[in-house]
């Protein structure tokens, strides 16, 4: 039971994680081809200043949890996955770097440079991100003794792919959305025309991720089961439309929530799926790490769960109350003079 | 083999770049809160470019804090899977409770911070900064505590073929989690005032702002004054607690190889690079060791000798490291104390103003040389007397180490040297004029 329960959370986690960091993500990957000039170009980084820093800790937790709830699964997959894990790494170390530094020195040289970097470090581990989770879901070649038998290269097959091109698709959609929100005259009519032109794609890889899904994996014999998981399914594919529906309309925020439905419901379809398995083994079943054979001792279990049900409401109060103070448009003035970015 | 002597130097490389930011961050962050509290209780507006002009080099150390700690999080389970799986039922809860209670809470304040001038009323944005100095330093706590475990593991049992825990409260609470935090913390806070003492000197030495640098120079000098004798005072206490649990980690600390009774301290010391025995051991303190590890002059110190080889740490590194960590603490007494008589003419004696800028590097290179000690002292070891760091390292192929050792190494050197560049350059700047806009 108490395993079920981090398993649950340990998904949520992870969608909390893309749904947030999504969007920045995103909003860098766009960055080189939507901002034309220095002004729209601050209003990018601006748009993220207060948040990124904050929704990327969900990352952190959600490795800490791995690590603390389903330890020899952290050990595992983190080893496995080290090529790839290494490249998110100092994509994200790129990245938080770039938006820190950008704008602290005038000078065209500088900037662009950062601009680069900001371009890579946030279309990278979007990607990634996208390839990694694929491959979890379709099972990787470990052997019983937790050990990896592939390369990278091995992580690199149609099905990995395709997750990745989807992530990266829903990032950038979910971004551009952020950016219409965010930012004001030309650079919010071309977000919303951005936005509205990468829905397409991103409804084609959904449509070949949830088939590809069934020949490639595991995924839909829990669904098959459990006929009402179908609901987690639902989530996204209602949401993917209802977001269309809601730009068309121009209710900006209702469109962010929709897609943050897309990055919630994709998550957890996968999620839901791979239960009770963390990391299928493609070599053999009995390598296979589960929520059973990788979890921690019931008193670790008990005590974090103490600690997760009293402190992630409180954060998830005061970053609701961070974003509810900057939710406004970023002003012209502030571009020029404010604090920050 | 090879990926263990590569994961070691990547864990290494990756720590000490992490502990190259994380000390100001703790210590800034506090002086920050310190100067905008003076702000808003006297109004003094050269309070408030304080705030803002330390606070801006706050933020350029702070970004790569975040940056490079979020790598170490994930090194546990890419360089080190054996030992993740084997102590995670312990290790990694205190991950996972420092990211949940502290990093998210000092990661949203400080954006609330430096987005939040315009935006917030004085009092909800004097409160977010005191919030990340004390989320950073709650921080702290917990990895430090995590640290303490792999030096002195308690309350835990052997079970199903691996470490779990038994007694949560022992762990968070034990001695050596407590003693190391006070010390970590301590000589992050002399950092801090030494940095700012140093900066304001360079201001002072041109003579120009010399008001608000004197301030900044004053306050500085207090927070460094009282941990610099705190931590001559306390790091006597963290020896004392090494002697008692890893005796060949203080053996090493002194290249002691002989077990005694009154046993010495030489005032001069070369060990041999390898090999038993010092070259030079010269000036002998009697009884000092004893009494400095044990509290009585004839108490019985171990020496190397009566240890196996291959249960000894590289004494070199271990002992090197910690007589340059002593030698700085006492240095620090002496710069602080001197500076302390004449702090109200500061601007009269140049030649302190000089030596406290070139000082600048020097609490790092203590803080360092620290982590040295506890880390190489602990060796073999990777959980003290549970497992060996040789059992710890993942299955991984080395030629993917290698990359990713190499990957560090040129990308961290680059980015140190642009955020080296970047704080110089702010720092040399100086403050935003007193008329501008807020
Ligand atoms: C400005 C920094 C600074 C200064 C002046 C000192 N230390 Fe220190 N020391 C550290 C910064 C530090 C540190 C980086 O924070 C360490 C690493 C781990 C820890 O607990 O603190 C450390 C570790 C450390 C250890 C090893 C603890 C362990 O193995 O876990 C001992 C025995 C001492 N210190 C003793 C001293 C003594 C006797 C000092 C007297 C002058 C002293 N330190 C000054
Ligand atoms: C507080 C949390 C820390 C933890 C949990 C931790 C853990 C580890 C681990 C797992 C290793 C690899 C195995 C080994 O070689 O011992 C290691 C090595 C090392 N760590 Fe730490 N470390 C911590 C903090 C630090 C910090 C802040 C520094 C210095 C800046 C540091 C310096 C080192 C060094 C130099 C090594 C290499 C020692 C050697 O291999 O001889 N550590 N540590
Ligand atoms: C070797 C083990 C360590 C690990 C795994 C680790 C992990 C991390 C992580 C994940 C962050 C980024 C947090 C964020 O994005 O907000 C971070 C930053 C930081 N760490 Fe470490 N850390 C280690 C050692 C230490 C030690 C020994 C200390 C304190 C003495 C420390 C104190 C801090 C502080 C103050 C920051 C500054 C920025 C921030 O917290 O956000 N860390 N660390």
């Amino acid at each position: 039971m108490l395993e079920t329960i981090w398993f649950v959370l340990w998904g949520l986690l992870w969608a909390i994680y893309f749904m947030l960091d999504g969007f920045d993500l995103g909003a860098g990957t766009l960055l080189p081809f939507i901002a034309k000039d220095e002004q729209e170009k601050r209003l990018v980084y601006k748009s993220m200043g207060p948040f990124w820093d904050g929704n990327e800790v969900w990352l952190i937790t959600a490795g800490g949890v791995t690590f603390a709830a389903f330890p020899t699964a952290y050990a595992v997959m983190f080893s496995s996955l080290y090529s790839a894990l290494m490249l998110v790494l100092f994509a994200l170390i790129i990245r938080g770097v770039a938006l820190e530094y950008r704008n602290k020195v005038e000078g065209h040289g500088w900037r662009d440079g950062w601009d680069i970097l900001l371009f890579v470090g946030s279309a990278a581990p979007a990607l990634l991100f996208g390839v990694a989770f694929a491959n979890i879901f379709q099972g990787i070649p470990i052997d019983t003794e937790g050990v990896y038998r592939g390369t990278l290269f091995t992580l690199l097959n149609p099905y990995g792919l395709l997750g990745g091109l989807l992530f990266l698709c829903l990032f950038c959609y979910h971004g551009a959305v952020w950016l219409a929100i965010k930012s004001f005259g030309e650079l919010k009519e071309r977000a919303i025309i951005f936005a509205k032109v990468l829905w397409v794609p991103l409804l084609i890889l959904a449509v070949a991720f949830l088939v590809a899904s069934w020949f490639a994996t595991n995924l839909y014999a829990n669904y098959l089961a459990i006929p009402v998981l179908w609901i987690v399914p639902a989530i996204a594919v209602v949401g993917l439309l209802a977001t269309r529906w809601f730009l068309e309309q121009g209710a900006l925020w209702n469109t962010w929530f929709a897609s943050s439905a897309v990055a919630v419901g994709a998550t957890l379809f996968g999620v839901v799926g791979l239960f009770p398995n963390l990391l299928p083994s493609s070599l053999d079943p009995k390598a296979s790490l589960t929520i059973y054979n990788a979890a921690s001792s019931p008193l670790t279990l008990k005590i974090m769960l103490g600690v997760a049900l009293i402190m992630v409401p409180v954060v998830i109060a005061y970053q609701i109350w961070v974003y509810h103070t900057f939710r406004h448009e970023v002003t012209a003035e502030e571009l020029v003079n404010g604090e920050g970015y | 083999m090879e990926v263990l002597i590569l994961s070691r130097l990547q864990f290494a490389a990756a720590t000490f770049f992490h502990f190259l930011f994380v000390p100001l961050t703790l210590g800034l962050s506090i002086l920050v809160a310190i100067m905008q509290t003076k702000w808003y209780t006297s109004g003094d507006e050269e309070y408030k470019r304080m705030a803002k002009f330390w606070g801006k080099l706050f933020l350029i150390n702070f970004g790569l804090g975040i940056v490079t700690g979020i790598t170490l999080e994930f090194q546990f389970g890419t360089n080190w899977s054996r030992y993740s799986a084997y102590v995670g039922d312990i290790f990694g809860s205190l991950l996972a409770i420092e990211a949940t209670l502290a990093f998210f809470l000092e990661s949203t304040f400080i954006a609330v911070w430096v987005f939040g001038w315009e935006r917030i009323s004085p009092k909800l944005h004097l409160a977010s900064i005191w919030l990340v100095a004390f989320a950073s330093n709650m921080s702290a706590y917990w990895i430090i505590s995590a640290n303490a475990w792999m030096q002195h593991p308690v309350g835990y049992v052997v079970r199903n073929g691996r470490a779990e825990l038994s007694d949560f409260i022992a762990v968070i609470t034990q001695r050596f989690a407590v003693i190391e935090f006070i010390h970590t913390v301590s000589g992050a806070y002399i950092l801090a005032g030494f940095f700012v003492m140093g900066i304001s000197a360079y201001h002072l030495l041109k003579k120009q702002h010399v008001s608000f640098f004197s301030k900044s120079f004053r306050l500085a000098l207090a927070f460094a004054l009282i941990f610099s004798l705190f931590e001559v005072v306390q790091g006597h206490l963290n020896g004392a607690e090494v002697a008692a649990t890893q005796p060949t980690k203080l053996a090493a600390m002194e290249s002691h190889w002989k077990t005694e009774k009154y046993a010495p301290i030489y005032a001069f010391v070369i060990p041999k690079l390898s090999g038993e025995g010092n070259l030079v051991q010269i000036l002998p303190i009697p009884g000092a060791l004893s009494m400095l590890a044990y509290h009585t002059p004839s108490a019985e110190v171990k020496g190397l000798s009566d240890f196996k080889p291959e249960d000894r740490p590289p004494v070199f590194l271990t002992f090197a490291a910690f007589r340059t960590m002593v030698a700085l603490g006492f240095l620090f007494v002496v710069l602080t104390i001197y500076g302390f008589v004449i702090r109200k003419k500061l601007t009269e004696h140049p030649k302190y103003l000089r030596i406290m800028l070139l000082a600048i590097p020097l609490p790092y290179i203590a803080n360092e040389a620290g982590w040295m000690l506890a880390e190489v002292g602990r060796q073999p070891w990777l959980v003290w007397g549970l497992m060996r760091t040789s059992a710890g390292v993942s299955p991984v192929d080395p030629s993917q180490v290698a990359v990713s050792l190499i990957a560090f190494i040129l990308f961290y050197g680059l980015l140190g040297a642009v955020a080296f560049w970047l704080m110089a350059r702010f720092a040399k700047k100086g403050p935003a004029p007193a008329t501008a806009a807020a």
